[in-house]
């Protein structure tokens, strides 16, 4: 590693607070007596159940399919036994459909061989993406066969796989590169051949040293001329793993506002999307498991590991010995962007990340006051934003005259609130100013 | 899942929080800002009670308590929270005692409290809202008030140093001029006489052997605050430098006789410039957000500094200077954006 990259404006350096779990292997969790799979997983329509009540499905067998639009086909995690087709707790919409299984406890567990893909047509690789239900599990959940197939008018020169993983306590995408490290190359190659492209940059943060080393190695050996995969070092920076400062840190190229990477050239993949691309098409497996970490003071063993999608965070409690008394809130996603829940009935979808079980010492809890106009905010801000007229406009109730200041470029990485003296709720005011600027 | 959440304790479940992310924030606070700057005068104050006499003390003590006093007051009769302990009234009333004579009447500060806080803060808004300097806004109304007061009650230096032989050991001297209005009025030949030449006279006003309020006498412990202010990142380089900087080179050109000819240094260390620089023109509240707005601002404060001490009826100019540079501080803000990450193609949105 010798220089390190970064994007140059803004940004923060919260506690990194990964060593909970950075060492920690991936463990694989025993299948719980239920998951309950909630349909709408990804952005766009919910899918549309393809079972009925009480039919018997095997592991990887499709269980919801797409209405219209954007989306992708859902599948059973494991065999078992359709129990409801209801609706469940959801950590964002309150409540969401859902399916739940009763596993099977007798069903072996699927075995996926590897099979020959450099032959087949990029169209039919996506066609394989899309039937396996592969999402961006980073964050957002957008359809990555509709991701991989940028407008005609822009092309696209230059695959960005970010693997900075800036989140504190996060350390899933760190392990999945350490132990998988042969598959994400090989995932990057898939998406280097579906996009017609040669050219792959892999971002890390030189936290994680092993991860930097395991990527490299593995370009290194298995380098083909076809493909050239690059492994960048990051500077350790909050948000650097947000998509225009990536690119901007590794390839130099700035993305205009209100457009895709697409418009640069540049399409961004996250690095446990690569390896849920490899799974889609070296394994042909679907998308129903996914490695999260769990961690924080508030539970008894932090670990990092693979779940069904459809598991419940009561059940990843159960399993990691329980939570200690001290737990003051749950957090699915990391602290800086993830979501307070206030239950543990809520399940595992797609695109978590990692479930924090965080203690009155890790949280926040100081109550907010006036603004002081030290314009930390607009230091801190990677986009150049001013984050505390947005939020003084919201409080005088001019909410929906706050566009001018850019609200709507704002994708809400919290480093102005995280550095504000005052502890003002900068995020909330930015979300409410979205909301009634829309509705203008 | 009930049986499952018999494993856990169940008063706790409803005792989560909930709350829009981020979740974690860092540990300042505007607390620890506003104590950690009232600690940065500390210093400066310990060394004038050794120059001037336990009298300071006294009115440092009389002019804090009373601006913590009228800042509860006024938030009760506000109907506002109380955020007494906040530390801002307590570094306004910190600020009022270094730039007012130290020999003055104890009733003056108090006088001074309550028309910084009260209607230079509060009805304005509070914390915050304020667009004057709460501290500089009770000097001038002390200035306009009680003009014989604020302009004679300085304290000259109690031990006889090399170059204050001439004032004697009387503490009870209180019309002892400072610097910038022996210079003002009796001309620069009058004041090498009195502060001396040469190194001697850099050095006295560097280390603050000399009459003059509490916060412009010692520069090098000024410089101490400012510097561990910088190093704590509570304030920038931008106010400062480009404050100091435009003193100097204002006062190098156009401060001694015929062009080029002033003393830059001199400029710098006397009538509490750094005083202002470090500590009044960086009040978050008071001054720009952005950094270019923030240069503007010290070069306009610099600037007009310059021209009310050389042109102007008061020897020292920074305190009205940066009174007037306080309201532009939005404007400026308003003028010189920071750059955006990157504007949408084809123009603005």
């Amino acid at each position: 590693m010798t220089t390190l990259l970064t994007f140059p404006k803004g940004g923060i350096h919260p506690p990194e607070s990964k060593e909970l779990t950075a060492a920690k292997k991936i463990e694989v969790m025993p299948v719980p007596a239920e998951l309950e799979i909630i349909l709408s997983q990804h952005i766009g329509a919910p899918c549309k159940p393809t079972v009925e009540k009480k039919a018997e499905v095997g592991e990887g067998a499709v269980i919801g399919d797409v209405v219209k639009g954007l989306g992708v086909p859902l599948h059973s995690p494991a065999a078992g036994k359709i129990k409801a087709i209801s609706s469940s707790v959801h950590p964002l919409k309150l409540n969401a459909p859902s399916i739940t299984i009763t596993v099977n406890p007798e069903a072996a567990p699927l075995h996926y061989e590897k099979k020959e893909w450099r032959d087949i047509d990029p169209k039919e690789l996506l066609g394989k993406l899309k039937d396996a239900g592969v999402i961006g599990i980073g964050g957002a959940g957008f359809p990555t066969h509709v991701k991989l197939s940028p407008p005609s008018n822009s092309p696209v020169d230059t695959l960005v796989v970010n693997a900075a993983e800036c989140e504190p306590y996060i350390t899933a995408d760190h392990r999945q590169m350490v132990e998988h490290s042969a598959e994400i190359i090989e995932g990057c190659k898939v998406i280097l051949r579906i996009l017609g492209i040669s050219n792959c940059l892999i971002g890390v943060e030189s936290n994680k040293p092993n991860a930097f080393q395991a990527l490299s190695e593995t370009a290194a050996n298995t380098a083909e001329s076809d493909f050239k995969i690059e492994v960048r070092a990051l500077q350790v920076k909050y948000p650097q793993g947000s998509e225009k400062q990536l690119i901007q840190a590794v390839t130099g190229r700035k993305v205009p506002g209100y457009a895709l990477p697409s418009a640069v050239g540049v399409v961004v993949q996250n690095v446990s999307t690569a390896k849920a691309i490899y799974d889609a098409v070296v394994l042909e497996k679907p998308l129903y498991e996914k490695v999260i970490t769990v961690s924080g003071k508030g539970i008894q063993r932090p670990a990092n590991l693979l779940v069904k999608m459809g598991t419940r965070i009561s059940d990843i409690v159960d399993y990691l010995g329980g939570i200690k008394p001290e737990l003051k809130k749950i957090v699915l996603g990391g602290p800086m962007m993830g979501f307070a829940v206030s239950s543990l009935d809520i399940p595992i979808t797609k695109t978590t990340s990692s479930v924090l079980f965080l203690s009155e010492d890790e949280i926040d809890t100081a109550p907010h006051s006036q603004c002081i106009r030290c314009g930390w905010c607009l230091e801190a801000c990677p986009m150049g934003l001013e984050p505390k007229e947005i939020g003084l406009f919201v409080e005088a109730n001019h909410a929906e005259e706050t566009e001018r200041f850019g609200v709507f470029e704002c994708f809400e990485c919290g480093s102005c609130a995280y550095v504000c003296p005052a502890k003002r709720p900068l995020v909330q005011f930015v979300r409410l100013a979205k909301m009634k600027a829309k509705r203008k | 899942m009930i049986e499952q959440q018999g494993n856990l304790p169940s008063a706790q479940q409803g005792l989560w929080k909930v709350s829009i992310s981020p979740h974690i924030k860092s540990d300042e606070s505007v607390e620890k800002i506003m104590w950690t700057v009232v600690g940065c005068l500390v210093p400066p104050l310990i060394l004038s009670v050794f120059v001037f006499g336990i009298q300071v003390l006294f009115i440092t003590a009389v002019s804090v308590a009373s601006c913590m006093a009228v800042e509860a007051v006024s938030q009760k009769a506000l109907g506002r929270k109380v955020t007494v302990r906040d530390g801002s009234a307590a570094l306004t009333g910190m600020l009022i005692a270094f730039v007012i004579p130290p020999g003055v009447s104890a009733f003056l500060p108090v006088l001074a409290a309550i028309f910084a806080i009260y209607i230079g803060k509060h009805i304005l808004g509070g914390l915050g809202y304020n667009f004057f300097n709460p501290a500089l806004l009770g000097r001038a109304f002390l200035l306009a008030s009680f003009p014989v007061a604020m302009t004679s009650a300085w304290l000259p230096p109690i031990e006889p140093g090399a170059i204050f032989s001439y004032l004697g050991v009387s503490i009870d001297a209180v019309s002892t001029a400072t610097p910038l209005a022996v210079m003002k009025e009796q001309g620069m030949a009058a004041f090498n006489e009195r502060f001396g030449e040469g190194a001697s006279l850099y050095t006295s006003f560097f280390l603050g052997w000399r009459p003059g309020s509490i916060g412009e006498t010692s520069g090098f412990l000024m410089l101490l605050g400012g510097l561990f202010l910088l190093y704590k990142r509570y304030i920038t380089w931008h106010i400062p430098v480009s404050l100091l900087g435009s003193i100097a080179v204002l006062t190098w050109i156009f401060g001694g006789e015929g062009y080029f000819a002033g003393d830059p240094l001199l400029a710098v260390l006397s009538g509490g410039a750094l005083l202002g620089a470090f500590f009044m023109a960086t009040d978050y509240v008071t001054s720009p957000s952005n950094k270019i707005s923030q240069i503007v601002f010290g070069v306009g404060i610099g600037a007009l500094t310059v021209l009310i001490r050389l042109k102007g009826g008061y020897p020292e100019g920074i305190c009205y200077a940066i009174l007037l540079m306080n309201p532009l501080s939005t404007v400026l803000d308003g003028w010189f954006k920071q750059k955006r990450f990157a504007l949408p193609q084809g123009g603005e949105k």
